[in-house]
């Protein structure tokens, strides 16, 4: 610990001269004052000053009632859910009707349907852009009354249509998400 | 119910990127080109604000509204933040609406912002994906225009709507905005520039989609003794109307059409509806607001409408929805050029969202602000002295004043409002 101040010219010098030698304040120790870093700021320009602002942020999140369905993606069943009141069938889980409003019961639905409607994403949400281009498809499925979306895979926008006969396929390893379950092409699969 | 006028409106020019003022700045803007312009209104009047913004993503602010309302010198009267997607603006026009309509309030100003250049394009694009069912769609590659496009493949399917007739909606929106100062983008294009614009998700190209924005707009609602005492042509909202619907567009069912009073059922047989070629919560508001407003018929008794085309694809789905085609007829609608300025009933005389910019919290009111300066006969006295789309009356239909209807609806059709606003004069 320094406790003598030397003069400019003693340091340019590299000698210490007694004589120019004054004695300075000591250093503090105990004032309070935030902790220096070097946890810059990244800017974007200055005026308006517009700075990078990071976010991240991991949930505990449940699928609560809806378990059952990404369980049984593993198992490769594909799960839909049939009103105990009206009867009405539904290709997404759903614990109660959208009709009627009674609880639903889970079915087994079929593993080959057709196309109802499709696109090819050339862009898309940040998430995505690294899968671009990719297919999404709403499958209709025989005696379902409503529509799953999944990925279409091994067909490009030429080769897709509307009624395209299609097949359900998992992945081995689940990541348990609504992709473990995707579509092929049922000549293809 | 008791009547409700709009009596003053504002917005600020919408743009890519405003970094130089925040929402609160952009609000209290909005506000202030509305009381210019209403001179005999102070803020001892209002009563109470309705603030619409949609993401709080975008803001990285929980409870935005209380920050513009306090910017605008509005605290401590009553607040409330209103939201649902793309449909918040016209969602928060109607909560005001409501303010006064139940006699709660006698003057209320309805606040919308958006400011959607905090973050890059795509990932924008993740925000407003994070609006569908994140258990079920958006992990599957949530995209917006992903699932309009699903949507507009199938109508094509169903209805042989063609690429060519989407182009030309988004042709005709850009031309219109020629003559909006207010308007974002100031496109001359052709339908061959919108098919050669590059492809987003098949069949939507870039010119095909409305783009990000920031912005703010304001509309100001008044009871009749309000507005008598402070505006010389009020605006009256003769009639509100809202509907929903599921989420997820793979629960819409496929069942019989909803019909407006002037349709017959044997128009739509064998049609199954609305699966995902049509809006049912699009169609179910409309019924509401005309029977609110006794329209018997929006193909004669509406004179313009402003309504929610964040894609070419749901203008057209719309045009069927509003009843100012029959479901299917929507492309053909286009082609004989019904829509247009010089048309039977112009949609979108400002230029819509493709063209004015979508800053999603703002946009149904800035809905709301062109339809009544459209009622007003004010179009050229708030455009830089060009009047080019100002509505004129129908002729031979029997009616004096000019009415219109603004549409606003959150993607995929799950939250839509329809409100319609006719002049006093």
């Amino acid at each position: 610990m320094a406790k003598k101040t030397k003069k400019a010219s003693t340091v340019r010098s590299g000698q210490r001269n007694p004589a120019t030698t004054v004695r300075g304040p000591k250093p503090v120790y105990d004032k309070v004052r935030l902790p220096e870093t070097d946890q810059g700021t990244i800017v974007f320009r200055t005026d308006p000053l517009v700075v990078k602002d990071h976010y991240e942020i991991d949930y505990i999140h449940s699928y609560a009632e809806d378990s059952p369905f990404f369980r049984g993606l593993v198992e490769g069943k594909l799960l839909g859910s049939e009103c105990t009141g009206c009867g009405y069938r539904f290709a997404t889980p759903r614990a109660y009707c959208m009709e009627c409003n009674a609880p639903t019961r889970w079915m087994e639905l079929p593993h080959e349907g057709r196309v109802h409607t499709w696109t090819t994403c050339y862009f898309g949400s940040e998430a995505f852009l690294k899968d671009t281009p990719f297919n999404l498809a709403l499958i209709e499925f025989e005696g379902v009354n409503t529509l799953l979306l999944a990925r279409l895979v091994g067909a490009t926008e030429q080769e897709i249509h509307v009624g395209m006969p299609v097949k359900a396929r998992f992945r081995r390893l689940a990541q348990f998400k609504p992709t473990d379950v995707y579509f092929v092409p049922s000549e293809k699969a | 119910m008791r009547p409700v006028y709009m009596i003053s409106g504002g917005i600020t020019k919408f743009t890519k990127a405003e970094p130089r003022k925040s929402f609160r700045v952009l609000v209290k803007e909005a506000l202030d080109y509305a009381m210019r312009d209403c001179p005999r209104l102070t803020r001892d009047h209002m009563d109470g604000t309705v603030v619409s913004y949609f993401s709080d993503h975008f803001t990285r602010q929980l409870k935005a509204g209380v920050m513009a309302v306090d910017m605008c010198g509005l605290v401590p009267k009553p607040t409330i933040r209103v939201e649902g997607g793309g449909a918040t603006g016209g969602l928060c026009f109607q909560e005001a609406w409501r303010h006064i309509a139940s006699g709660w309030m006698d003057c209320v100003v309805a606040l919308g912002f958006e400011t959607m250049s905090h973050v890059a394009t795509w990932k924008g694009n993740e925000f407003i994906a994070l609006a569908s069912d994140t258990n079920f769609d958006y992990p599957v590659g949530g995209f917006y225009t992903g699932y309009y496009a699903m949507m507009v493949v199938r109508h094509m399917h169903e209805f042989g709507t063609t690429v060519e007739q989407l182009a030309r909606v988004s042709v005709k929106n850009h031309r219109n905005a020629l003559h909006n100062k207010w308007a974002q983008h100031h496109y001359d294009i052709t339908i061959e520039d919108v098919l050669r614009s590059p492809m987003v998700a098949y069949p939507l190209k870039m010119l095909d989609i409305c783009t990000m924005s920031d912005g703010a707009a304001c509309a100001i609602l008044a009871s009749e003794a309000v507005a008598e005492k402070v505006c010389d042509h009020p605006v009256r909202i003769l009639g509100v109307g809202m509907g929903s619907d599921a989420m997820r567009m793979a629960d819409r069912p496929h069942g019989p059409v909803i019909l407006l009073k002037h349709e017959d059922p044997s128009w739509y047989k064998g049609l199954k509806y609305p699966g995902v070629h049509s809006f049912r919560a699009g169609r179910t508001a409309c019924k509401m607001a005309y029977e609110k407003a006794g329209i018997e018929d929006p193909r004669e008794d509406l004179d313009f409408v402003e309504l929610h085309d964040a894609y070419t694809s749901s203008e057209i789905q719309t045009y069927e929805d509003m009843g100012l085609c029959r479901y299917g007829e929507g492309g053909k609608f286009i082609d004989a050029g019904h829509p247009e300025l010089t048309g039977r009933i112009p949609v979108n005389p400002s230029g819509g969202l493709i063209a004015c910019g979508h800053p999603v919290g703002a946009t149904g009111l800035m809905q709301a602000v062109f339809a009544f300066w459209q009622c007003q006969g004010t179009i050229a006295k708030h455009n830089d002295g060009d009047g080019f789309i100002q509505v004129k009356q129908q002729r031979g239909l029997g009616r004096r004043r000019l009415r219109g209807a603004i549409h606003s609806h959150a993607g995929t059709g799950t939250y839509v409002t329809v409100s319609i606003l006719e002049s006093t004069s």
